[in-house]
């Protein structure tokens, strides 16, 4: 359960999040769409406690994420850019994450081989192509077996296969009981793996609803969405938006 | 998969502990580490051996030459504490790091615990390898020091512990300024070249400038005087008052660091 509150950032005098309030509960994939620049990566960097809030608050599972006991356990995040030394293995990367939180060291050949590293785990991870990296950041997130995954951007950088691998592994998740909060600008992607959908656009909440509901009336959930953005789009190309209405 | 429910999380809750151990695989599973420290203590024993050789008398100060080269040593040990800390931020680790321990004064006292303790140990290794291997190597007719002469054991011990408290200075300066070509500047900066300047103009703080610390006050079996001249050299400290205020260095920088990575964003 992730509960935001009023959630609120400035950035100078550009106001990146702006009194967002949503909850994403247990159970289902809740997909994160917004237009670039709308916030969603600071909403989740709000939310992990990697930037202060100026106003506002966001509880993990109750709890402020600076207070949990073993945060690793608790919540587990990929985020967009790498977060990895380009000179430290796959191996010794999650085994210094896991001894963080006292994660059983057989966990990280049991995440290594769910994300299919296995083969390369020994090798430095700056020799890894974005999807590889993308996977060691998916199982830096599984290492706790935590309660709530949070994934920005999952498939960047992914093949098909490994496209269609993240949306099957999070529906897993989320069948488990897991809170699962996935960021994307593929919308065609949100509505096969989400059940549900939080909107944002120039960091305000646009809705907060199922896929369902928010496509009915619309003939596609892209077209939905284009609807709801039209007004809140930070960049957009002359024109772009006209020939999707 | 477990199936998901509160109970999955253990008792009790991360502290230094843990954190320690993780700073602990971060750094050994870098190999520029141990480049690095081999390299720090091979330069330290190589120069202090060809000063060594060069020394034509005992009446000087043998130990002192001995630890002649502890000084160039002492700026990689510098960089590597910078680097532990600035390469978190050029990678992006330091995400992933704060992710795991968001309680970030307690992350710098885990990593500054790690690294002081390696570069502590690497030091003493350096300072003693540097003395026995001067001592086998000096000039007929010039008698090696034994640790035994009065100063020669503190000197070569206090020595080795200079090398930790430039390196946990390192580390704080990129905590503080996180970028590492920036980081490594102010070092190289406050350490060296600040004392060349100081030291032409205000010989009263020439003293406290880190890098004469380690040459007049640490390193010497007896602080460097300058007998009744005091207006042309200042007096400089006593080994453990140079130990102190080179400590008070490593402290302040910490702490400044900590503070400020609790403010920042990650």
């Amino acid at each position: 359960m992730i509960e935001a509150r009023h959630l609120t950032r400035r950035y100078g005098s550009t106001v990146a999040v702006d009194a967002l309030s949503f909850d994403v509960r247990p159970g289902s994939v809740t997909g994160f769409l917004g237009p670039n620049g709308s916030g969603k990566s600071t909403t989740m960097r709000l939310i992990l406690g990697l930037d202060r809030c100026d106003a506002g608050q966001v509880r993990v599972g109750g709890r402020r994420y600076r207070d949990l006991r073993w945060p690793l356990r608790e919540v587990g995040a990929l985020l967009e850019a790498r977060a990895f030394h380009p000179g430290r293995s796959a191996r010794s990367h999650l085994a210094a994450l896991a001894a963080s939180n006292a994660i059983p060291r057989a966990r990280v050949d049991e995440v290594l081989d769910l994300v299919g590293l296995t083969s390369a785990a020994g090798r430095r991870a700056g020799k890894f192509s974005l999807g590889m990296g993308q996977r060691l950041g998916v199982a830096a997130a599984l290492l706790g077996d935590p309660a709530v995954l949070l994934l920005d951007e999952p498939v960047n950088g992914l093949d098909p296969e490994g496209v269609r691998w993240i949306r099957d592994l999070l529906k897993s998740l989320a069948a488990q009981g897991r809170t699962v909060f996935v960021s994307s600008h593929l919308i065609s992607e949100m509505a096969l793996t989400a059940e549900r959908l939080v909107v944002i656009g120039r960091g305000r909440l646009l809705a907060d609803t199922t896929v369902a509901e928010l496509s009915a009336g619309s003939p596609s959930l892209e077209d939905a969405f284009f609807r709801l953005t039209s007004e809140a789009v930070e960049y957009q190309g002359n024109q772009a938006k006209e020939t999707a209405s | 998969m477990t199936t998901t429910t509160e109970a999955r999380v253990p008792n009790g809750h991360y502290g230094l502990a843990q954190a320690a151990r993780m700073e602990w695989i971060k750094l050994r599973s870098l190999r520029s580490t141990w480049w690095t420290l081999l390299v720090t203590v091979a330069g330290t024993v190589g120069i202090g051996v060809a000063v060594g050789l060069n020394t034509r008398s005992a009446a000087g100060d043998v130990t002192n030459n001995a630890l002649a080269g502890v000084v160039p040593g002492l700026l990689l040990t510098g960089v590597l504490g910078v680097l532990t800390m600035t390469s978190e931020y050029t990678s992006g680790t330091i995400r992933a790091t704060v992710a795991a321990v968001p309680r970030r004064p307690l992350l710098l006292a885990a990593k500054a615990a790690v690294f002081g303790a390696v570069t502590l140990i690497v030091g003493e290794v350096a300072s003693f390898i540097a003395f026995f291997a001067v001592g086998a190597t000096l000039r007929d007719g010039v008698a090696a020091p034994t640790l035994g002469q009065p100063g020669v054991l503190r000197a070569v011990a206090v020595t080795g512990a200079g090398f930790c408290l430039i390196g946990l200075l390192g580390l704080g300066l990129g905590a503080i300024i996180r970028h590492s070509a920036a980081a490594v500047g102010v070092l190289v900066a406050g350490v060296y070249v600040a004392a060349q300047f100081i030291g032409f103009i205000a010989h009263g703080v020439a003293s406290y400038m880190p890098i004469l610390i380690v040459e007049n006050s640490l390193s010497t079996t007896k602080p460097v005087t300058c007998g009744t001249d005091g207006a042309a050299c200042p007096d400089f400290l006593s080994a453990w008052a140079g130990l102190g205020v080179l400590s008070l260095y490593a402290v302040i920088a910490l702490t400044v660091g900590g503070w400020l990575l609790a403010q920042r964003d990650a």
